[in-house]
């Protein structure tokens, strides 16, 4: 199974490259931008034996080591 | 004088731990170097400094994978009973990824690696680690990161003001609050509610000699030995 685990910073918390990025989009102008937030995808490959499981493992990694939940949120997607 | 054991922690990618064996035997203690895959921390530390550098390269974020190096839990055990820790640096990224201290440390605001002298003005000066120094001192203690950037949510800050878990702010050379970083309230360093556990951004042991352009890194560490 792959898991695909995005981890980005929390709305309100400033993601200073979001902000170096979208002034260097506006410079270039693309000025239809409103925001940008940088974040990082995280790809795993595991064994497991149902969607569920995988997906509750996945989760416990993400929050143990993967993100740092103080100042990031994640996303999960599971697939075959 | 108590003459002190202080435990030095050495991760791979650890670079400032003889810097810091340097200063705390020029202050007349006992050092030691422990290598992160120690089990338990040597007998009658009184010290635990986790000190500067790139652990694990800093690879998914600065001392997200220390954390889970086998030493830590020793520390993290003699903190639970009291026992006194300094992390500097990457060693105050370590402590907030285990938790030991609230907050975060991101990546600083103009993107840069900051490595010049910068002025820190002591906010509290009641607690084991800078009581030599008095409130609302200025020092002039050196910086190098590129995350540094201290963020703690409006209840988290707070409850630290409250506390009087602020420790250190970066300010200009008369004292005023200075934009070194983006660090939430000019933050360069901050202790635990129970006030054992301490961070900073900032390098007192690279502060240690006059012709070094700064010794203010002597007054802050001699707290520890009349704590």
């Amino acid at each position: 199974m792959k898991a695909i685990v995005n981890v980005y910073l929390k709305e309100g918390v400033l993601d200073p490259q979001g902000k170096a990025a979208h002034h260097a989009l506006g410079s270039l102008g693309f000025d239809t931008v409103t925001d940008v937030r940088i974040g990082k995808q995280i790809i795993l490959k595991l064994e497991a034996k149902d969607r569920a499981t995988a997906e509750a493992e996945v989760k416990e990694m993400t929050e143990t080591l993967l993100a740092n939940t103080v100042i990031e949120d994640y996303s999960i997607e599971i697939s075959e | 004088m108590k003459k002190l054991t202080v435990s030095i922690l050495q991760f791979p990618g650890t670079n400032c731990e003889y810097d810091t064996v340097y200063a705390l035997k020029k202050l007349g203690h006992k050092t030691h170097i422990v290598w992160h895959k120690e089990e338990t921390l040597p007998e009658k530390t009184d010290l635990v400094i986790i000190p500067g550098g790139f652990s694990y390269g800093d690879y998914l974020r600065s001392g997200s994978i220390a954390r889970f190096s086998p030493v830590i839990k020793a520390v993290k055990q003699y903190a639970d009973k009291g026992g006194l820790v300094l992390g500097i640096c990457n060693g105050f990224q370590i402590l907030t990824e285990m938790g030991l201290l609230p907050g975060a440390l991101k990546r600083n605001n103009n993107l840069h690696f900051i490595s010049k002298h910068q002025t820190v003005k002591v906010i509290n000066s009641n607690n084991a680690f800078l009581n030599q120094c008095s409130k609302d001192e200025i020092l002039n203690i050196p910086v190098a990161h590129a995350d540094g950037n201290y963020y703690i949510d409006d209840w988290g800050l707070e409850e630290m003001e409250r506390n009087g878990q602020i420790l250190l702010r970066y300010c200009d050379i008369e004292g005023s609050p200075t934009v070194l970083n983006g660090s939430v309230e000019q933050i360069a360093g901050i202790c635990n509610s129970e006030k054992n556990v301490f961070g900073l951004m900032p390098h007192p042991e690279r502060a240690m000699e006059f012709v070094l352009g700064s010794e203010d890194g002597v007054r802050m560490l001699k707290g520890f030995q009349n704590a």
